[in-house]
């Protein structure tokens, strides 16, 4: 399980507190979902495909992590292209279809935007370990520990859970009862699966309070969670990237602010 | 911060029900453990060692959990206020391991208790030294093996410097190797602790050595015995091998067989093993399998026993080569694979090593009528099969349980049932004898052997070499990697 397994890398990028990079991508998503234009969108695209080159992912890699963004992009310009509200001149008509002027702009600025959000916050997560990540959610931002350590220690038992279905998958085969009524078995799977998770947990939940986890007496942490000058360069860069395509797209008039637009 | 020496344990007529139960677990218990002893704590199962045990680590839960009698002191306090004084090893290796890299999984105690980063960082070390585990700090935990899992726990726990160390079977659920690994991390740490030592064990002869006092819970509460090793083992030893604990010097009888194998039920072509075609574990097997005959497939940990088990019985595709049972196919093709689900039924019965796997019914009588339903049986003719099975396993007085209620010898009991009640030809057990008690062994192995004069073919999947011994007519070794060699 490729979540579970601790992440390391030479790269700087490695190195900055996880907390600094959701700060750095809630920024420039914020920033963006605020409008619906291809400026904004593309200015913020320009400035990140020029930070990629420091994010610490061979061009292979880049792209297996990020396919899901871009896929998620294409399938959203292409509803747009067909559904979006439409103006101007029209292209193409057939029942609700409606391709016009205004659907196909819309939908570049739809493409671009879904890329200038996904892309940044897939490729900052990436280089994210869990444990560091925990570590500054409860050391920096001050989240409780209980409830960070609670759901890290839970991460873990993911990995448990896909060997359980598996299992559970191969016994129904055994008791004969694998070959009608897909539907009521797969529900009774997730039944069991329920089941042998809430056991799992429970007993990983002991585990943890027999070290002494959950008692009042303050925690130490064993590794300090740091938000130094990396950190605030950082989050600099995304307000930076964040700032310079709203001014850009508001100087050049496309920018059209979404509520109530 | 846990550096105030060995504690000392003691128990005025305690007792504990659990929210859920109608019986007490523990009750009228007194006992008094010194500052420094060393105690193997025995009972048949249900004597309640468990619930004593997570009741001096203070895990047992609140009032909402259960209902507690009488006093259970550590060091003259409440056990829960006591936290950090006691450290708890538990059965199940995966379910301990807390966080995803060895040093901070062991340090993970040692921040709960306040302890300052450099000292952390030096107990670690210490610990882990302590346990003989050397490896990296930030080495993945989900990479360890079983016994390597037990050991980080132990370290987890000794990071703490508590002065009670507790054990709750640390070994049940190892293969050979990681029960003497283990048994050696925890024979160096006393040699070096001054803490008071308890574990609970079915085993026995792997503790023996390192325990100066062994006491034994009776079933329905109160000590049963309590003195020197040799002392209880003398006086009690029979009994205790009747009540399930596995003593030396009392090992279950082998089975007598009447009949010699037959008939060739299945056999292998070049079978190569692996859970998807791209990930092999092994390649060139060929073995069979006879009516009446028990084929034991033994090895590493790794090494793709329970692979083979379950491509065997139809339920994993062969990565490479055929399994052929021609002999009991039935008109079928002779690939188990291809057959449907409700022809196995009759053909290949699987009992899976977590017996939980292959529950799928509300109660225990309904579980065994499942097979027999999907066969389209009559009622009377399923009653028939079910009745006479649940008495010969002992589960009678269980008809309406819950499965995932029973205690862990019920529920591998029940699993073999369910798989018997179908009455198929071939059976793959995998694991079937894992962390189950001298009783249930005996029940099982005696059962099988019956099975297997009857014609029935096993295949069993063990690190047990007991079992082996008593049932296996051959044995399949396979390596860490490479080629099966049938001896």
């Amino acid at each position: 399980m490729s979540i579970l397994i601790p992440h390391s890398g030479p790269q700087a990028i490695y190195r900055v507190n996880p907390v600094a990079k959701l700060a750095a991508s809630a920024v420039i998503g914020i920033a963006l979902v605020l409008s619906i234009d291809w400026v904004s969108a593309t200015v913020a695209l320009a400035f990140e495909a020029v930070l990629f080159l420091f994010a610490g992912l061979g061009p292979r890699r880049f792209m297996l992590r990020t396919l899901p963004v871009w896929v998620a992009a294409v399938f959203g310009a292409i509803t747009i292209l067909l559904y979006g509200v439409p103006s101007g001149q029209t292209y193409f008509q057939f029942l609700l279809i409606n391709v016009t002027d205004g659907s196909i702009e819309l939908a570049i600025a739809t493409f671009l935007r879904v890329l200038a959000i996904g892309l940044p916050a897939v490729v900052l997560f990436v280089t994210v370990d869990p444990t560091d990540l925990a570590d500054g959610l409860a050391q920096v931002l001050r989240l409780p520990s209980r409830f960070v350590l609670g759901a890290l220690g839970g991460l873990r038992l993911v990995g448990l859970f896909l060997e359980d279905w598996k299992s559970l998958e191969l016994a129904r085969r055994a008791r004969g009862i694998a070959d009608t009524g897909r539907v009521r078995r797969f529900a009774g799977q997730a039944f069991a699966l329920l089941v042998l998770s809430i056991r799992r947990g429970s007993k990983l939940a002991t585990a943890m309070e027999a070290r002494g986890f959950g008692s009042d007496t303050p925690r130490t942490w064993a590794r300090e969670s740091r938000f130094g000058a990396r950190e605030q360069v950082l989050v600099g860069i995304g307000v930076l990237v964040a700032a310079t395509s709203v001014v850009v797209s508001v100087v050049s008039g496309e920018w059209n602010f979404i509520v109530g637009g | 911060m846990g550096e105030a020496g060995p504690a000392a344990v003691t128990a005025r007529g305690w007792g504990w029900r659990h929210a859920s139960r109608r019986d007490w677990a523990v009750r009228g218990l007194d006992l008094r453990i010194d500052a420094g002893e060393r105690v193997l704590l025995l009972g048949a199962s249900g004597a309640g060692k468990s619930t004593l045990i997570h009741a001096l680590a203070g895990v047992l839960g609140g009032d909402d959990e259960g209902e507690s009698a009488g006093g259970l002191l550590v060091d003259g306090r409440e056990p829960e206020s006591a936290r950090g004084r006691v450290g708890l090893v538990l059965q199940d290796p995966d379910s301990q391991v807390v966080l995803a890299r060895v040093g901070d999984d062991v340090a993970f105690g040692c921040e709960n208790l306040g302890v300052p980063r450099e000292e952390i960082w030096q107990r670690v070390g210490d610990a882990l030294d302590a346990v003989g585990l050397d490896l990296p700090l930030a080495h993945p935990t989900s990479e360890l093996s079983g016994g390597q899992k037990q050991r980080l726990a132990l370290a987890g726990v000794l990071a703490m410097r508590p002065g009670l160390l507790l054990l709750d079977e640390p070994t049940a659920n190892l293969d050979p190797d990681g029960v003497v690994e283990v048994r050696d991390a925890v024979a160096r740490v006393l040699e070096h602790t001054e803490a008071t030592f308890v574990v609970i064990e079915h085993r026995v002869d792997v503790w023996w050595r390192l325990v100066d006092r062994v006491v034994v819970l009776a079933p329905g509460g109160g000590v049963l015995a309590d003195g020197h090793p040799d002392e209880v083992l003398k006086r009690h030893g029979a009994a205790l091998a009747a009540s399930g604990v596995w003593v030396p010097g009392h090992r279950p009888a082998p089975p007598v067989r009447t009949r010699a194998a037959g008939s060739r039920l299945l056999r292998t072509e070049a079978l190569a093993v692996g859970r998807s075609p791209k990930l092999v574990l092994h390649r060139d097997i060929d073995l069979e399998v006879s009516a009446g005959g028990c084929l034991a497939i033994t090895g590493p940990n790794g090494a793709g026993k329970s692979t083979l088990g379950l491509t065997l019985a139809g339920l994993i595709r062969p990565a490479a080569g055929r399994v052929r049972a021609d002999g009991i196919a039935d008109g079928l093709v002779p690939d188990p694979i291809l057959w449907k689900s409700r022809q196995l039924l009759t053909r290949i019965g699987t009992v899976f090593q977590d017996p939980e796997h292959q529950f799928v019914a509300a109660t225990v009588g309904d579980e065994l009528a499942v097979g027999p339903r999907a066969l389209g049986l009559p009622p009377a003719e399923i009653d028939a099969r079910v009745g006479p099975l649940l008495e010969r396993l002992r589960l009678g007085h269980l008809v309406r349980a819950n499965p995932f209620t029973l205690s862990g010898g019920e529920k591998r009991r029940l699993s073999v049932a369910t798989v018997l009640v179908t009455r198929p030809r071939l059976l793959v057990l995998d694991e079937p004898t894992f962390g189950q008690d001298a009783r249930t062994w005996r029940e099982l192995v005696a059962f099988l052997a019956e099975l297997l004069d009857a014609g029935s073919g096993i295949v069993a999947v063990t690190h047990d070499t007991d079992f082996a011994v008593a049932l296996a007519d051959a044995e399949l070794r396979m390596s860490a990697r490479g080629a099966g060699v049938p001896r």
